[in-house]
């Protein structure tokens, strides 16, 4: 420590000499490194002001008594700015350490979410969910049962952060302990919004879309809890419809009934389901409308399922520079043959 | 026989006279001019802790020794309301965002040793510690 006060006093002693000797430009250039290196050094800004007027009092001689008096007010100031420095410092500490955690319960969330391929020769399924923060406020889920049905879910926490991906987890945990109900959509959701509604706070609540695909009688089943309408595409017509079933968000009441609809697919047909990230998505600061939606699903409806949600993630994220003010989720499931 | 100054804090002059008290003795002891700086910053912050939440209160200012090595020790002690959650006010932000000043953890930065005790409804002692290196 002494001897790097010592050759900091050297330094900024030769810095000083060579400036009020010539005033040239490279002289400040060098301060200006130097201040890197002070910082590096931890030297707060009152030892900066201390160092100065020593090194000066060395060199100017008979220095004006109110001149050295003069610094006992700048040091004075100086020592709140190096306080305010060191709390930054901490406070940065602090933040990256948050940041790391962040990026491990990230981590852990997107283990909850199904990763492995499912390829068919029924169908082609694709997703693309993305978080507008570290953390997502989404659940979507794909799962394959014995018979061949194939159950899709996209569930949205209103909110975003922290406490959404909590009670996202709690979707997927309870997802779990029902593997007996994937094939009867109502009794599902009925089930999730008893667990929803003791478990999370009134001013919290989830929308949720849930179906299965059984690819024996090409029937979809499906039921909602006020989630975002998904849509429902026709080959041979060339038509999208909206796919909506009513049902209230889950949490709000203890006891409620969901009733499943169902609706036949033909080859090439598909159903998309979307949480309201989609939509809510801005471009030109308006709000996405749904027939721009539609447009862009057709625009790409000859790649396969994951192409098109891929292709339109980019396209959207691109219209709003790269920013995402809601957690994004997609989901495409095609009958193939 | 080591010095030691009582100051009691009910006004704006008397954390003025805390901070001449704690420098005087700062310089008697040999500290620089940034550690004396420091050191009146930390006085001044906790006698305003004291007139601004406690209403009176007293700094005590003393020379301390251990081991050889010489300091300055400044006891500040209120009869105010007490700190509720004491880990909430150490925490950096917490109480600067308000724009209060260093705050307590900006004293803890300023001293070497630091010390707090508060009772709800009874008041707080805070101990801190400057050694002469």
């Amino acid at each position: 420590m002494e001897e790097t006060k010592i050759s900091m006093y050297q330094l900024y002693k030769d810095m000083l000499t060579s400036y009020l000797a010539n005033k040239s430009e490279h002289a400040l250039y060098h301060a200006q490194q130097f201040s890197k290196e002070m910082m590096e050094k931890d030297m707060s800004p009152e030892e900066t002001v201390s160092l100065h007027l020593s090194v000066f009092q060395e060199l100017a001689e008979d220095l004006p008594e109110e001149v050295v008096d003069s610094f006992d007010i700048l040091l004075e100031v100086m020592i709140g700015y190096g306080l305010a420095y060191r709390e930054h410092q901490s406070l940065r500490d602090r933040q990256q350490q948050l940041e790391s955690e962040l990026t491990v319960a990230a981590r852990m969330q997107k283990s909850l979410l199904p990763h492995g391929e499912i390829s068919l020769d029924s169908v082609d399924l694709g997703v693309i969910s993305v978080p507008a923060g570290k953390m997502s406020g989404d659940y979507y889920d794909y799962a394959l049962d014995e018979h061949g049905n194939i159950g899709v879910a996209v569930a949205d926490v209103i909110g975003k952060g922290v406490p959404a991906a909590m009670s996202m987890s709690m979707i997927k945990y309870a997802m779990d302990t029902l593997p007996e109900q994937r094939t009867q959509p109502g009794a599902l959701l009925e089930n999730l919004n008893r667990v929803v509604e003791r478990n999370i706070d009134s001013d919290m609540f989830i929308t949720m879309m849930y179906g299965f695909y059984d690819p024996n009688n090409h029937y979809f089943h499906y039921a909602s809890a006020g989630h975002e309408p998904g849509f429902v595409y026709d080959a041979v017509k060339d038509e999208f419809r909206n796919l909506e079933a009513k049902g209230l968000v889950l949490g709000v009441s203890p006891k409620v009934r969901y009733f499943p609809d169902q609706l036949h697919l033909d080859a090439g047909d598909f159903i998309v389901l979307l949480s309201d990230g989609v939509t809510e998505c801005r471009v030109d600061g308006e709000f996405i409308e749904r027939e721009q939606l539609v447009d862009m699903i057709r625009k790409y409806k000859h790649l396969t399922a994951q192409e098109i949600v891929d292709e339109i993630f980019q396209e959207l994220e691109k219209a709003q520079e790269f920013q995402l003010r809601d957690d994004f989720t997609l989901l495409i499931l095609r009958r193939k043959v | 026989m080591q010095v030691q100054t009582h100051v009691d804090i009910h006004s704006e002059w008397g954390i003025v006279a805390a901070r001449q008290a704690g420098r005087k003795l700062a310089r008697e002891i040999g500290f620089g001019s940034v550690d004396q700086a420091r050191i009146t910053t930390a006085i001044s912050e906790l006698a305003r802790n004291i007139y601004l939440y406690a209403n009176k209160g007293q700094i005590q200012i003393e020379e301390v020794t251990s081991s050889g090595k010489r300091g300055v020790k400044i006891i500040a002690v209120d009869e105010g309301p007490g700190i509720k959650d004491l880990r909430r006010v150490m925490e950096d932000g917490f109480t600067t965002s308000g724009g209060l000043g260093a705050g307590l953890p900006g004293v803890k930065r300023l001293m070497d040793d630091f010390n707090i005790d508060s009772e709800l409804d009874a008041g707080t002692s805070i101990t801190a510690i400057k050694w002469l290196r």
